[in-house]
């Protein structure tokens, strides 16, 4: 149980920049995931606070106290590996008993705590298998049990569900979440699965180039993404780009290329100048016929567009139209068991809070 | 047909390797001194052999320093092939590129160096440079081996040790050690034989009186042949075939099983 701080560490392998000026604060019990494509120095970052990585500059605190010239043997930490790095050979219950043996510990109470932690991942009387005999799944539930049978004061998670097939892999999510919360040990936690990210994570922040673009809670990085890349990186959204026509009152007005408007509640710059809108394709309400009558007590943007094309994917229908020569997607609950055909004209409305402003219009296209 | 033929291409295969050491096997066992037939089957020449002072001792000095040979080149190397699979050296790439070099000039040349480099540097011939001789020519041999099981597995279980609390020492006697015991154990028998059966540079260097089982094979061959070579020579050829089945199961030469 413990506090983790990152305080401006950099990291450079020759002329790339792994890590610049990175700074983050994890509360005690946290589920921290690290985000990023391959190269984004999510990895680095996650490698420093092991040990295996030393930092140029900057400092990676454990509860006040700067670890990063501290070697790794003696950070107190539990960490699983990608592909696990089960000891294969030692019995199951060897390995999940060596944090505890190399620290001197007393044979029954090695005994007594590996039993505990191989019940608490449901490998009960798994212990004298060894690692190879197992499924992925099971060497997975080993390599956390040996993680955690120490009680380190944070775990490091590297893509630990990397490895496992789609199934299975929601079913370890699920597992994994829950004995953090029993256990309510501090986590960092390295994929570069969005979605996954957002399932476990408490916060996330999501890594380019070596810098920390966002971070936060999963809803509010999801809902107001502040870059491109940010927005772009978690899901599938839209990019809308305009100008400012009107920034009085409470909804402020961006007009659109081919002269329609949209509004949205974010604080524009001076009229006139270009901007980007995202909006989800999750947000969107699709209409056929008429244009729809807005909300009484709310302006409801609404756009007039042609489909250009439907990808059926049962629960949901995605589909690609075009409002006048922007390229937009939107994701239609499949409740009518209808698609509509290419070339059909109708009407996506969504609320003014769903047209979120991007910080530096255009340049920051992933 | 073609299975035939391949059944018989590997007969002659076997015939042409064996049957030279079949015959002087044989020939360890016959009565006869000077190799006359017919065959009478008789353990003279082992028991000539036994009483044989000068043969023993050279017996003797080859195993002890192939024994000392294999402590000593199997720890050196097994330390250096670490360094060159799990760190980032400066000039990574040099170190192991040296290493084959040794492997392909010629044992003479080696040998020829060696001798005159001990002999400046006041090492001299002996036992002891024999030792060192023999420690350089193995020394590519256990690093190349042993390396092979190191980068067969990533630094990663080396790393979930540290993470779990071992220190650098715990890790590499709990952890490395035994994942690549079995490279370990075939880079020593590598470096028994490679000593043992160690000729040229064990000639170079061995002063009066001490000598080596190959060398005093070859001094005694000069000075008249006698069926007690073939008798000694019989018993050489059996521990080498132990010991190459102990190296086969331990160490897959390319092959399954």
């Amino acid at each position: 149980m413990s506090r983790v701080e990152i305080r401006d560490v950099s990291k450079r392998y020759g002329s790339v920049v792994a890590l610049n000026q990175v700074s983050l604060s994890l509360a005690d019990g946290e589920f921290f995931g690290l985000l990023g494509p391959s190269g984004s120095g999510k990895t680095t970052l996650l490698r420093s606070i092991a040990g295996f990585v030393e930092p140029e500059a900057g400092q990676i605190l454990i509860d006040g106290a700067d670890v990063s010239r501290i070697s790794t043997h003696r950070r107190d930490l539990g960490m699983v590996f990608q592909h696990y790095a089960l000891f294969p050979h030692m019995s199951v219950f060897d390995n999940v008993a060596f944090p505890l043996s190399v620290r001197h510990s007393g044979k029954a109470e090695i005994k007594k705590r590996v039993e505990e932690i191989l019940e608490l991942v449901q490998l009960g009387g798994y212990g004298q298998r060894r690692p190879r005999q197992l499924s992925g799944g099971q060497q997975q539930r080993v390599a956390l049990a040996r993680a955690l049978v120490s009680n380190p004061r944070v775990l490091l998670l590297d893509e630990p569900l990397g490895a496992l097939d789609k199934n299975l892999r929601q079913q370890m999510q699920v597992e994994l979440r829950q004995i953090q919360r029993e256990v309510g040990i501090t986590t960092v936690f390295v994929t570069h699965d969005q979605e996954e990210a957002l399932t476990l994570s408490d916060r996330i922040a999501i890594f380019r180039e070596g810098v920390v673009v966002q971070a936060g809670k999963p809803g509010e990085v999801y809902e107001r993404p502040r870059t491109a890349f940010a927005a772009a990186f978690l899901g599938a959204t839209n990019f809308i780009p305009g100008r400012v026509a009107d920034r009085r009152g409470s909804a402020g007005t961006v007009v659109l290329e081919d002269g329609q408007t949209i509004h949205t509640l974010d604080p524009l710059p001076s009229e006139g100048m270009a901007v980007t809108v995202t909006v989800r394709p999750e947000k969107f309400s699709l209409h056929v016929g008429g244009r729809p009558t807005p909300d009484e007590d709310e302006a409801v943007n609404c756009l007039a567009a042609e489909i250009v094309q439907p990808i059926y994917m049962g629960a949901s229908i995605t589909y690609r139209v075009k409002a006048g020569e922007i390229e937009l997607t939107l994701f239609h609950q499949n409740r009518e068991s209808r698609i509509e055909p290419p070339g059909s004209r109708v009407w996506l409305s969504w609320a003014p809070k769903h047209s979120i402003l991007l910080e530096a219009p255009g340049g920051d296209l992933l | 047909m073609t299975r035939r033929l391949g059944y018989a291409y590997l007969a002659a295969l076997l015939v042409f390797i064996y049957l030279p050491i079949a015959v002087m096997m044989a020939m360890g066992f016959n009565e006869s001194s000077n190799y006359q037939l017919p065959f009478r089957f008789s353990l003279i020449w082992f028991d000539q052999l036994s009483d044989n002072e000068i043969l023993w001792r050279a017996g003797r000095n080859s195993v002890l320093l192939a024994l000392a040979n294999t402590v000593v080149a199997t720890v050196i190397g097994t330390m250096a092939a670490l360094a060159l699979a799990r760190y980032r050296l400066r000039s990574h790439a040099v170190l192991q590129l040296l290493l084959f070099p040794p492997m392909a000039v010629p044992w003479l040349i080696l040998a020829t160096s060696m001798l005159i480099f001990f002999y400046y540097a006041g090492i001299g011939r002996g036992l002891h440079a024999m030792l060192l001789a023999h420690v350089a020519l193995s020394l590519p041999y256990v690093i190349i081996v042993v390396g092979a099981r190191l980068y067969s597995f990533g630094p990663d279980l080396e790393e979930a040790a540290a993470t779990m609390g071992a220190t650098p020492v715990q890790t590499f006697f709990r952890v490395t050690l035994p994942v690549i015991a079995p490279g370990v154990a075939a880079a020593a028998l590598f470096a028994f034989g490679i000593s043992f059966d160690q000729f040229v540079t064990s000639y170079f260097l061995s002063p009066p009186g001490v000598t080596t089982l190959p060398v005093e094979i070859y001094a005694s061959i000069r000075k008249g042949f006698t069926p007690e070579i073939n008798a000694i020579s019989t018993i050489i050829i059996i521990v080498s075939m132990v010991l190459l089945l102990l190296v086969s199961r331990f160490y897959r030469f390319g092959g399954t099983q």
